[in-house]
Order: structure tokens, then C-alpha cells, then sequence
């Protein structure tokens, strides 16, 4: 069925299987592999993209329920200024292992700095707690968190 | 496969009435899962995610109407009054299953971990049915009728469940292997009825449906009446009676062994549910 959404700014349209999910969509049709494809249960977070404005696992999302709204990737961070804080306090506290859950973090990451600019460590893990890392490198990837929101906070 | 995608709420029950084998799909936390591992695929699916009829919730007449489409995110944002719906909606999944996931899904379901099931059963709710024939109600213990089977006809949808506010204490609590995305292995919530001098204590996941301890209501709701403490907050029940209490709360459970635990765990953790969950309420009541 045919199915029109804007995905990071930009209107798509794809023809995809009834039963698709919007991660298959954005990967298979759309050309937007950021978002990765590891348990399609909503248990691991690799796949977290905005739906409207709204965090969410897209292999939950049925693509037609995408239809008409609006979608923010992974890709959609990075500017022409280059990436995007979170991405750089990844990079430089070596929250990136395997690199596999890094997307969905990233993007819960910003999700919550969104929300809340300066978590405390039991809401950072309350926010994360859908985002699974199969390296367990959950001590880098909370250090990646409080060098973002130092970044990120007005001065 | 069909999907439709209606706008209104009388499209929606139309398209039900003419497909009534269609699988409704919300936050599509439970049937994209199926979907995904083609464990079922449905002939067709109706989004119920652009009807404005079921995603809201509101006040009337001594009762509280909360829409099937009302996801666990917007109850603990819109709802944090209601503790024991707010301290359940925290529990559900993580954020990205609680932006999606709805009241209606835990019904439609009907799996006897669904977390908001206890809170539903503890607060006597109503399961308002509705479809293009008209609207229906149902207890809560009518509709649930057995492991993932509830009583919804065919051509009808889960508009949402209604229950007469109750004042008073109450809290939702949860066994599971971690604190966020498991699937409960008991489940309980108590509330304290100050009206009307009673206890209701409704437990999760020890059962083929949600069940209400009846028998240790009574007993709790008689101690806290003998040590006067329906009128007087800072009365107190001995740590005894409070374990004993536990005790008649996994009294109403049934549970089996299953991969996630033991049946005899299970009762264990009903027991301690229980009486933390009294002492809790009775804490908050003494403010």
C-alpha cells in the first residue's frame, strides 16, 4: 500500500507490504539504515525514531500508521555543522562499542535532554531503561549522557 | 492483508461491522510483535491511532472515563493524582513502549500480566464496548474471561473503561526480574476505600485472569475498623496483623510455574506485595 510521510523534513512515499513495520520501511524502502534492526519486539530500543514528536520503537509502528505524519530519524540530527552534540559526546567518551545500539541511544538520549536538560542518574537510567547494549558498555554510554547535557546547557 | 485507516469513530465501527475479522492496532505493542515474527497475521487491520473519540479521558458524574487509545505516557502525565494508574503506567515496558501503548491494548489482550488489569479490577471498572449495533458495559471480571480471552463481539471495539472515583490511598506494585521493560510475575494493587470503610486488593499474573482477594479485603478492612483507624490515621496495625494480611492476600491466587517463575514464588510474592502494600496506604493516611 502506498504510504506518504515526512521523514526528517523531507516528504517520501513508499510502496511497502501491508504488514510492514515502519523500521522495515525507513530501511528496505526509504533508504535509511540508521535506524537498526535487531529483536522487532520493542525490548531493545535500536530502533528508536520520533513519531510525531513522540519516542517510539518504529518496528511497533505499522508503516501505514506513519501515513500522513511526521518522522526523525537518526540521520536527521547531524547538521551542515557537523554532528550533532549527543553524537559528539559519544564519540568522545567511548560510549560506541560494537556501535549496533548506538543509533537508538543516541536518539533516546536526545529524546531526554529534550525533555529534561540536566537528569538526574536514576532518571537518565528510568529514560534508558528500553535501550539495550548487548557490550554492556552502560557505564560509557551514562558518562556520554552527562558530558551531553553539560554541553548542551545554556550558559 | 487489509489496512484500513479510519478517521471518525462511526467509520471505525462501520468498517468493523463489514470486516469484523480485522485486528484492531494501536500503539501495536502486542500485535506488531505477531506481525513481526509472523507468529499471526491477520487479514486485516484497523488503526484506531487517528480517532479522536478513543484517546481521551474525562470526569463525570462521580466516575472516571478513561478512552481505550489514552497511552501509559499521557496517564502519568495527565493522571498523576490517580497514584496507583500512575504508579502502573511507570511500570509499563519503557518510555518507547508507554508513548504507544494503551488502556485498550491490556483489555484487548487480555493477558492476565497486563499491568493495568489489577488497577482496573481494584477500582470495580467498567468496560465500555461500543459498535455500530450501540454501546455496552461490562464488569471488569465479565469481560475478562480466561488467559488472553475477554467477551468482545466480533464487530465491536473497546471504547474504554469507566469507574466511580474512589478516595483513599492506593498503589500499584510489581515482582519482575528488572525494574523496567519485564513482564510481571505478580502484580497488585490495593486501595483503600475511605467511603465506604473498605480495602480492595486485586492481583496480576498469579492467575488465569486478574482476581480480587475477597477474603483479605474483609479481614483488613475489620482491623482497621477494631483499631479505629478509619477515623483515627494515626491508629496503627500490628506487624503481625499486616502478615497476616499477606498471608489471606495469596490465599486468592492460583498460580502456575511458567518461564518467567515458579508458582510457589509467586505466592511468596503475594504475601510480601500484600502487606507492603497495606502498610503503605495506611503510612500515606497518616500523612
Amino acid at each position: 500500500m502506498r504510504v506518504r510521510v515526512r521523514v526528517n523534513g523531507e516528504w517520501r512515499e513508499a510502496d511497502p507490504w501491508e504488514g510492514t513495520s515502519l523500521l522495515s520501511m525507513l530501511r528496505d524502502e526509504l533508504g535509511l539504515p540508521g535506524s537498526k534492526n535487531a529483536c522487532e519486539q520493542g525490548e531493545c530500543g535500536s530502533c528508536s525514531v520520533w513519531l510525531d514528536g513522540e519516542l517510539v520503537c518504529s518496528c511497533l509502528v505499522l508503516a501505514a500508521q506513519a501515513d500522513d505524519r511526521d518522522v526523525r530519524t537518526v540521520e536527521g540530527l547531524a547538521g551542515d555543522g557537523g554532528l550533532h552534540p549527543v553524537q559528539e559526546a559519544f564519540l568522545e567518551a567511548g560510549a560506541v562499542q560494537c556501535g549496533f545500539c548506538t543509533p537508538g541511544l543516541i536518539v533516546a538520549v536526545t529524546d531526554l535532554l529534550a525533555q529534561d536538560p540536566s537528569p538526574s542518574e536514576a532518571m537518565v537510567r528510568e529514560a534508558l531503561s528500553g535501550n539495550l547494549c548487548r557490550c554492556t558498555g552502560y557505564q560509557k554510554i551514562l558518562d556520554a549522557v552527562r558530558l551531553a547535557a553539560e554541553r548542551m546547557a545554556p550558559r | 492483508m487489509d489496512v484500513y485507516l479510519p478517521r471518525t469513530l462511526p467509520e471505525a465501527l462501520e468498517l468493523k461491522a463489514r470486516h469484523p475479522e480485522a485486528m484492531p492496532i494501536a500503539g501495536g505493542t502486542d500485535v506488531m510483535v505477531d506481525i513481526n515474527f509472523d507468529r499471526h497475521r491477520p487479514t486485516a487491520l484497523i488503526d484506531l491511532t487517528r480517532i479522536p473519540e478513543l484517546a481521551v479521558w474525562r470526569r463525570e458524574d462521580g466516575h472516571i472515563f478513561l478512552g481505550a487509545g489514552v497511552t501509559y505516557t499521557r496517564i502519568m502525565q495527565e493522571l498523576p493524582g490517580l497514584r496507583a494508574w500512575f504508579q502502573a503506567a511507570r511500570t509499563v515496558g519503557s518510555p518507547q513502549i508507554r508513548n504507544r501503548a494503551t488502556v485498550g491494548g491490556n483489555l484487548g489482550t487480555a493477558s492476565p500480566a497486563g499491568d493495568a488489569l489489577p488497577v482496573i479490577a481494584a477500582h470495580d471498572g467498567e468496560v465500555i464496548m461500543i459498535s455500530a449495533r450501540g454501546e455496552r458495559s461490562l464488569a471488569w471480571h465479565e469481560f475478562l474471561v480466561g488467559v488472553k480471552r475477554n467477551a468482545l463481539h466480533p464487530d465491536e471495539l473497546i471504547a474504554g473503561v469507566r469507574w466511580r472515583t474512589v478516595r483513599g490511598p492506593g498503589s500499584f506494585s510489581k515482582i519482575g526480574t528488572r525494574n523496567a521493560m519485564v513482564i510481571s510475575m505478580a502484580g497488585l494493587c490495593l486501595l483503600l476505600d475511605e467511603e465506604a470503610r473498605a480495602v480492595r486488593v486485586a492481583l496480576g499474573s498469579v492467575a488465569p485472569t486478574i482476581v480480587r482477594a475477597a477474603e483479605a479485603e474483609a479481614f483488613a478492612a475489620a482491623e482497621i475498623a477494631r483499631a479505629g483507624a478509619w477515623d483515627d490515621p494515626k491508629a496503627t496495625l500490628s506487624e503481625g496483623t499486616l502478615a497476616e494480611f499477606g498471608e489471606r492476600v495469596t490465599g486468592a491466587a492460583k498460580p502456575i510455574d511458567d518461564i518467567r517463575g515458579t508458582a510457589r514464588y509467586r505466592r511468596h510474592a503475594c504475601v510480601v506485595l500484600g502487606r507492603r502494600a497495606l502498610a503503605w496506604a495506611l503510612a500515606d493516611r497518616r500523612g
